[in-house]
């Protein structure tokens, strides 16, 4: 049933799936939907980082070393927890800078410099290349061992291998096609690719099910559950050592440098670079990469040990490498859907790693290396004003192209080789080596473009000697004897016992000697000067990436250009369209109406730079904007001028936020001020309003007085007499009006005179007395006054003291009962104060009325025609002048039971100054 | 601020923790042939290590506010 | 038939001088102290024109004019509206609940027997 036409069926209907769900994604993108714009998503395009390496070759590696196969796995999870720090900065730097590969970062760093993005490609091409070639052999692998079904024949004894090997170059062609159409769709400035992001997760999803489905299988399904494997594993003595010692053989120090490399290999990749830092759509994201990732990896190496032992139990003496039990163990049950779907996810895990890892590489080689070759030995490019962007579209997917071939070359050249093998550690050696100079780059000033340089060259021949050319020598392209007896025969030269260094494995060995060679090159040549003008520019805006996100690289160009050339500039590469529609979005983010307004400043010239560098790398970028704008170089001093003030910018911006938050505090209080100006201003309307009434009222009645004597001069004695005496009488009133406000408001505004004197209160009172008698008399009201012998002297204005008592008192016999009158005055000492009660047998006030007697203009009348002269303000009035002197006025009454005023005054005012009394 | 703070230290113990967990000499502790219910002690140990290390990192990290 | 006017308003001293005008001038004058009583004489005495002042204790002016409006049989009752406040507010809110005139205190003695000849049609 597995023969070929179903293998190639199957293997066309998942890809066809593939490009389903990559153009969906690219369609969703542009309608600016993205289908990416997800944590979880972010997170399983991680799991790229699981390759066949992963789902064919863990339960290899578990099969001779135990748990040996974990580190690679646990450097990743350690490193995550890193992320927020790492790849945050690294995400921080990309985005700002618009870099679209490992090369470019490190370019970038260090100064633009076209030679060390060229040599961090070479390190790429060279190190990755093979592990391409190790996806195409593991798929190859796996479609001759289906081939051979029912039967299990290992590949590499079988005669189907080359039609197998053939199809892998199918294979290899589809993936070619696929990674054109969405690795090269468009020049974006960005170079993001959604579509292959979304097609990435998707594969990562089919990995993990397949293989945990092939995990339940083996573990649940052959056998019954791990406790049953392990025991097995255990009574066997030849499976035995593999559930004890750790990694087997090679010590902790094995383990240890697995886990270091892994890390690294996480972060440097160019797929995981790629994935992780360049395809970012929202740093927020890490957060759920950040344990969903690891969580992924566990995931899937949990039935990795169960599936190796099962595997060695089931086949144990037949030959079948372990390599392929995930594969094999389905096939010797004759579990034909499972073996299809390890297929497909097999599928899935080589082809994830080998679309990205050539987009990857294909960009580094076109904007790292074909391009600085194109610009130096074309110069005519510069100057010719043709559109560059199918030129670089062509180089892009020649690259692809290219890569793929040379991976397709290099599989079918090692074969079973040894190279092929080991080569999954040996590309994470490689790609360490970009670790020093970029995380050194990302928090270390000092470092030069002479030390990047010197480090990765050191490190990457101090690689390619200990650990490259020995596995050449191994799969027999190289003299046995370079490996045993060193390079011209010297012993410390021996490859992998460099200098005399034995008793560890060969990638701890080539670890070591490589980052010696490298962070010592690094280190010790980038202090031999200090940086340049470029590199301490980039340095800077590598290593503060977290601190602010101003333009700081803007402010260190000077020079003069032409809006009109950088457009032209920009649109040869991207099109004429795309850069148009990014020079007028440019132009609209800085308030201008179009491109063409604007002057050719710093800014322009640095967004120009960075449109150009998302399409051909920052160093060509530089170049091609150097064509067209005259640029005045500027000093060391200079630069290190702007950048000092620009992080004195930084402390006075942050002086200016908090100004800003003062300023805004100050405007809220000042917001509410005016509201209760505004309050005020109301209140004062209503005064007015009331004065004005209070004043209209008498001038009726004195004018209408007036106009009737005067229109009738016969007018009856009487009549003349009576309206005449009104009319003094209206006049009498306006003025003692007039004179109560003026007197209020000098109290209110705190401007009144007081005269203080100490005094005895007893004698205001009796002073008081007398002079209303007259009102008592014409009411024939009795007024009963009860003092104490002594009462102590208070310091306080007299005349004041007098015009409160004589308010009560006239207040008092306004409401009296002509005839039975009564009104009581006491005074009282109550410890600290004195306190006065006028007290009447009138009407009472209703509690309701109570405090509105004490506000101003209002009367409150109690008879049913009679409405009590007065002006409505002598209470206020007097309330006022007690609190004054400290002390308080109020009124206790009830209907029908008159009403009794009372106010204290405190004996310690007299020993306060008047000044420190409430105004 | 200040939670960010406490996030990024709490990330870098976990690593730290990690970097412990995984390495010589606690390893060597438990590198012997030995089962707990049915599953081999070295195993187990690493595996739930190493759950606890992903767990720590979702909760440093997610717990971090908004 | 002399026509009968009520003055509403709780100045004594206004109440004096306008009862003393109106009655020189041969009209037949009532007075009423507060809003309510001014409210009892509009209904008892069916004057024909009230000069009604706005401030005054228990029924302002405005409550007065409206009970007045809202009842039929006093339809044909006029309404001069007497008031210390000259707010242009007043005024329309006067105005809007039916009062016939307006006048601010202080006014003119003649003007005030103009406006009273001409709501009363004379």
């Amino acid at each position: 049933m597995l023969d070929l036409s179903v293998i190639i069926a199957v293997s066309l209907v998942y890809l066809g799936l593939l490009f389903a769900v990559a153009w969906w994604g690219d369609q969703r993108a542009d309608r600016g939907r993205s289908l990416i714009a997800n944590p979880s998503t972010y997170a399983l395009s991680m799991a790229v980082y699981c390759t066949t390496w992963t789902f064919y070759g863990s339960v290899g590696r578990a099969a001779v070393s135990g748990i040996g196969f974990l580190p690679v796995y646990l450097g990743p999870t350690l490193v995550m927890a890193l992320g927020w720090f790492l790849l945050l900065k690294m995400i921080r730097i990309v985005k700002a800078n618009r870099i679209t590969s490992i090369a470019d970062f490190i370019s970038s760093r260090y100064g633009k410099s076209h030679r060390l993005g060229g040599l961090v490609t070479i390190i790429a091409v060279v190190g990755v290349i093979p592990y391409i070639a190790l996806q195409l052999k593991a798929v190859s692998s796996s479609i001759s061992l289906l081939l051979g079904y029912p039967d299990i024949v290992m590949p590499g004894r079988s005669a189907t291998t080359s039609v197998a090997a053939d199809i892998s170059f199918y294979v290899a062609l589809i993936l070619a096609a696929f990674t054109i159409v969405f690795g090269t769709r468009h020049l974006d400035a960005t170079e993001r690719h959604e579509g292959m992001v979304a097609a990435i997760a998707l594969e990562s999803c089919v990995k993990l099910v397949s293989f945990t489905a092939v995990g339940v299988f083996v573990t649940y399904g052959m056998y019954n559950g791990f406790g049953d494997i392990f025991q097995r594993a255990l009574d066997d003595p030849s499976l035995r050592q593999l559930l004890g010692a750790v990694p087997s053989g090679q010590g902790y120090t094995s383990w240890f440098s697995l886990l270091f490399l892994s890390a690294m290999a996480l972060l440097f990749l160019p797929r995981q670079f790629q994935i992780a830092v360049v395809e970012n759509v929202n740093e927020e994201h890490l957060r759920r990469a950040a344990w969903l990732f690891p969580l992924y990896l566990l995931l899937i190496n949990l039935f990795v040990l169960p599936i190796a032992l099962g595997g060695l139990l089931h086949f144990a003496g037949q030959g079948v490498d372990a390599d392929t039990f995930v594969l094999t163990l389905p096939m010797a049950l004759r579990h034909e859907g499972l073996v299809l779907l390890v297929f497909i996810g097999g599928l899935s895990a080589g082809t994830g790693m080998v679309i990205v890892e050539t987009i990857a590489l294909s960009t580094m080689v076109c904007n790292d290396l074909v391009m600085p070759l194109l610009l130096r030995s074309h110069k005519t490019l510069l100057d010719d004003s043709r559109d560059l962007s199918r030129l670089l579209l062509t180089i892009r997917r020649g690259a692809i192209a290219l890569i793929l071939l040379l991976g397709y070359l290099y599989f079918r050249l090692a074969g079973e080789a040894y190279a092929l093998v080991a080569i999954g550690l040996i590309s994470f050696s490689a790609v360490a080596q970009f670790a020093p100079a970029l995380i050194g780059g990302m928090y270390w000033r000092g470092g030069t473009r002479g030390g990047a340089m010197a480090g990765l060259s050191a490190g990457f021949l101090v690689w390619a000697y200990t650990l490259l050319l020995p596995s050449f020598a191994k799969s027999g392209w190289l003299p046995a004897d370079f490996l045993t007896q060193g390079l011209f025969g010297i012993d410390l030269l021996r490859p992998q016992q460099l200098f005399g260094l034995t008793g560890v494995d060969e990638i701890s060995h080539c670890l070591f000697w490589s980052f010696f060679a490298n962070i010592g090159a690094y280190v010790g040549v980038s202090l031999l000067r200090p940086p340049m003008v470029a590199e301490a520019t980039q340095a800077t805006v590598f290593v503060d990436a977290l601190k602010d996100t101003g333009q700081r690289g803007a402010a260190l160009w000077r020079g003069r250009a032409r809006v009109g050339d950088l457009r032209d500039l920009v649109g040869r590469f991207l099109g004429p369209g795309r850069a148009q529609t990014a020079f007028a979005a440019f132009a609209k983010r800085h308030g201008a109406g179009s491109a063409d307004e604007m002057e050719a400043d710093a800014r322009l010239v640095q967004f120009a730079e960075s449109l150009l560098a998302g399409a051909i790398g920052s160093a060509s970028a530089r170049v091609m904007v150097a064509s067209v704008a005259k640029e005045e170089p500027l000093s060391i001093e200079e630069v290190m001028n702007i950048l000092d003030e620009a992080s004195q910018l930084r402390s006075y911006s942050r002086e200016l936020e908090r100004k800003s938050r003062q300023l805004q505090a100050a405007t809220t209080e000042l917001q509410e001020a005016n509201e209760r100006l505004k309050e005020l201003d109301r209140v004062k309307d209503d005064i007015m309003s009331s004065v004005t009434h209070e004043l209209r009222t008498p001038l009726t009645s004195i004018r209408a007085f007036s106009e009737l004597l005067h229109d009738d001069p016969k007018m009856h004695l009487a009549d003349r007499q009576r309206f005449l005496g009104l009319v003094v009488s209206e006049t009498e009133r306006l003025t003692r009006l007039i004179n109560q406000t003026l007197d209020l408001a000098k109290i209110e505004s705190g401007r009144a005179d007081w005269n203080g004197c100490e005094l005895d209160l007893t004698e205001v009172i009796d002073r008081s007395v007398a002079a209303t008698s007259q009102l008592f008399r014409e009411k024939e009201a009795q007024v009963i006054v009860d003092l104490p012998e002594n009462s102590p002297l208070i310091l306080a204005d007299r005349d004041r003291l007098i015009q409160v008592m004589l308010n009560l008192l006239s207040n008092a016999v306004k409401f009296l009962t002509p005839g039975s009158g009564e009104v009581r005055v006491r005074l009282r000492v109550l410890g600290e104060a004195l306190e006065v009660s006028v007290a009447d047998n009138g009407p009472g006030i209703r509690p309701e009325d109570q405090q509105l007697i004490f506000e101003k203009f209002r009367q409150v009348g109690d008879t049913m025609t009679a409405k009590p002269s007065g002006t409505g303000l002598g209470l206020p009035i007097s309330r006022r002048i007690v609190e004054h002197f400290g002390g308080r006025l109020w009124v206790e009454s009830a209907v029908g039971e008159g009403a009794t005023f009372r106010f204290t005054l405190p004996l310690t005012s007299a020993r306060q100054p008047l000044e420190a009394g409430p105004a | 601020m200040h939670r960010r703070i406490l996030a990024g230290d709490r990330l870098a113990a976990a690593f730290l923790v990690g970097c412990v967990l995984f390495n010589y000499p606690l390893l060597s502790l438990f590198d012997r042939h030995a089962a707990i219910a049915g599953i081999p002690l070295i195993y187990g140990y690493v595996f739930f290590a190493w759950a606890m290390v992903i767990a720590l990192i979702a909760w440093a990290i997610e717990r971090h506010v908004r | 038939m002399s026509k009968k006017i009520l003055i509403a308003d709780d100045e004594q001293n206004i109440v004096i001088s306008i009862e003393f005008l109106l009655r020189r001038e041969g009209f037949d004058v009532q007075v009423a102290g507060d809003g309510e009583e001014a409210l009892a004489k509009v209904r008892g005495e069916k004057p024909d024109l009230v000069l009604l002042d706005v401030m005054m204790p228990k029924m302002n002016g405005f409550d007065v004019c409206q009970a007045v409006r809202a009842d039929p049989d006093l339809s044909d009752t006029r309404i001069l509206m007497l008031t210390a406040k000259g707010r242009d507010t007043e005024v329309s809110k006067g105005l809007g609940l039916g009062a016939d005139g307006y006048m601010t205190k202080p006014f003119s003695t003649k003007e005030l027997l103009a406006e009273v000849r001409k709501l009363l049609g004379m």
